[in-house]
């Protein structure tokens, strides 16, 4: 296994994973120094029996605690889970589950901004339905972390989204966005150029585009600059990404003066920000189940179910008549929030 | 993106400043800019604008509608919305315990007044955001407020105004505040589709959620003297860049210059400012 970045609460897993590796290399040399060329027919070697017996224990107790681990993550660790540094971005899912992929870039005004990936797409069994993907780009290397602004978009990049999911609809293709940011940009340039018109023009237009949408929120939902390219027909969240109208560190530094290790847990905590919350206050359809242990633990498997997902709920909306789509995306969001009424007669200032 | 975020930032509201002793318990008022006296009626009379030097002081949402409306002729609506606490929130108080504190101190249910009211003759819709409560961030009752207020526009075919004033969308309400953007702004899109006049208005300060939705979504986008207008507040834009922001960013008039906003109007000509943009647009 390879130097893997480690969360606290991995550590005992990560340590496991080491000795595994170990006894792994241990059983290769013994088997090599045996000269076997396979597990037949070669007598037993009590050295090798023991090791492999070893190793297979070791597997097991790996799984048990990894199973085990991840199904009592607090809702801080989650937030931890979705920023993992090998957990699949928006390009990775790009090329596990599209066959072909045509990037189209700019907004035509101002620039290319590279925190958003966009361009058509076809996914699924040969020859692919054809998308068009749109997504937040966090960045894996150090240069293209700061080209992406860590994944918080300016203004072009809101209006360069807007401008592919306008072409999409003229031509009659389907949008699917995948959401990965902290947040929208918060500098200069963002506001001079209209950060809050970008996003909240995407978020009218979005409403009103005559194309299927769906989201998925694969790590960071970061408020505004999340919900700038997720205002579609089916929203679903990776098992461990979240989605707030803050992060916990924002929150925390607000509302308990100050943002450590204690204030973000409970800031985590109060925002109801896992999938599984959302999911409860009927802010996204479904929860997309990543494999044991995180997505970064298996980027495969993970773009294998986001992918079943997409084909599924794109196949349910092309039966649906627009005016009927429009209608639903429409009391999708109508219907959100949480309030008491009283009927008093309205009265005269 | 969320209130309490310029909490600090803009100047203070004065009205309930402390007073100097000698000075009669109400009827002299410092104004937060000049740090002048004024004669309290002098200050309401000139719709709380300082006579000395034009500073547009911070206005609970009645006293907007009072200086909007024809007198007498505001009908307010959806009154009965009133907030809960969804989430259970709680940090080192409750929102249960906040709403209740902010209801007692305001007198109001949540941060938004809505209804139809005549300016200059002319009828519209309206709904003003209130500073006076909670920084006026928007939770479920602002909100659905504003949307029913968009949605009743469309149907009487009526022009709407929306006053805004927040520090952005409600942490406490969570991923249910952040759904009242795209709630806001579809009402809108078929508000528009409807080819109904919309005009935002502007005030000190707008931020976050609210400016990133309705309050950007304007026709027509005006904006009060000086009103600090943005998407993050300017503490966390500090923060990020690290240096020092020019002078006057995110105000109205740095606004007008960037493009974000049609006219700075002073508060005393927005009556008849609007009644002039409904006749253009022929509503």
């Amino acid at each position: 296994m390879a130097t893997f970045y480690q969360l606290d609460f991995e550590k005992p897993i990560v340590e496991l994973e080491r000795q595994i590796e170990a006894a792994d290399n241990r059983l290769k040399a013994e088997l090599a120094a045996a000269g076997a060329t396979g597990e037949e027919s070669t007598p037993i070697n009590p050295t090798i029996a023991t090791l492999q017996v070893e190793l297979a224990k070791m597997r097991e107790r790996h799984a048990a605690e990894l199973t085990a681990t991840y199904s009592r993550l607090t809702p801080w660790d989650t937030v931890r889970v979705a920023r993992h540094p090998q957990r699949p971005q928006s390009r990775e899912y790009i090329s596990m589950i599209c066959r072909d992929f045509a990037e189209l870039h700019g907004d035509r005004r101002y620039g290319d901004d590279p925190a958003i990936v966009s361009g058509f797409a076809r996914i699924g069994p040969s020859p692919g339905i054809k998308v068009m993907l749109i997504g937040h780009q966090k960045g894996k290397e150090t240069a293209e972390k700061i080209a992406c602004h860590f994944g918080c978009a300016h203004p072009e990049g809101y209006r360069k989204a807007l401008l592919k999911m306008k072409l999409a609809e003229k031509f009659g293709v389907p949008i699917v966005t995948l959401v990965d940011t902290p947040g929208a940009y918060p500098g200069l340039g963002a506001e001079q150029r209209g950060q809050a018109e970008a996003i909240a023009v995407n978020m009218l237009e979005m409403s009103r585009l005559r194309t299927p949408i769906v989201s998925v929120v694969i790590g960071e939902g970061g408020s505004g600059g999340a919900l700038g390219i997720a205002v579609a027909d089916r929203v679903a969240m990776m098992q461990h990404s979240w989605y707030s109208v803050i992060s916990p560190e924002g929150c925390a530094a607000i509302l308990w003066k100050e943002a450590n290790e204690q204030t973000n847990q409970a800031a985590a905590r109060s925002l109801k920000l896992t999938a599984a919350d959302n999911l409860s206050l009927g802010i996204i359809n479904e929860i997309i189940p990543e494999p044991v242990g995180g997505a970064h633990r298996d980027q495969r498997g993970a773009a294998t179910n986001l992918l079943g997902w997409v084909l599924a709920r794109l196949n349910e909306l092309s039966r649906v008549p627009m005016d009927e789509l429009l209608q639903q995306r429409y009391e999708r969001f109508r219907k959100m929030g949480s309030y008491l009424e009283s009927h008093a007669e309205p009265q005269a200032n | 993106m969320t209130q309490a975020s310029t909490e600090q930032s803009g100047r203070a509201v004065n009205e309930n400043r402390p007073q100097r002793r000698s000075i009669p318990e109400g009827l002299w008022l410092r104004c937060a800019s000049c740090t002048k006296m004024i004669y309290k009626r002098h200050l309401e009379a000139s719709l709380h604008v300082c006579p000395e030097c034009q500073f547009h002081h911070r206005i609970s949402a009645s006293e907007r509608v009072k200086q909007l409306a024809d007198p007498g002729t505001f009908q307010e609506m959806f009154a009965g919305l009133t907030p809960c606490d969804p989430l259970g929130f709680k940090d080192l108080k409750s929102y249960k315990d906040r709403l209740l504190a902010e209801q007692i101190k305001t007198g109001s249910l949540d941060a938004v007044k809505a209804g139809r009211l005549f300016i200059k003759g002319r009828e519209a819709m309206v709904a003003c955001l209130d500073l006076t409560f909670m920084m006026g961030s928007m939770g479920s009752v602002v909100g659905e407020t504003v949307t029913r207020a968009v949605e009743e526009a469309t149907a009487s075919n009526l022009p709407l105004i929306v006053v805004s004033c927040s520090g952005g969308a409600r942490m406490q309400e969570s991923g249910l505040s952040l759904m009242q953007m795209a709630k806001t702004s579809a009402a809108l899109a078929r508000f528009d589709d409807a080819g109904g006049l919309f005009i935002s208005v502007l005030t000190d300060p707008t931020t976050g959620g609210v400016t990133a939705s309705f309050a950007m979504l304007g026709d027509i986008i005006l904006a009060e003297p000086g009103a600090l207008v943005g998407f993050a507040g300017p503490r966390v834009i500090q923060q990020t860049i690290r240096q020092e922001l020019p002078e006057g960013f995110q105000r109205a008039e740095f606004l007008k210059k960037s493009g974000i906003v049609d006219r700075v109007v002073p508060r005393g000509q927005l009556r008849s400012e609007i009644a002039r943009l409904i006749d253009y647009a022929g509503k």
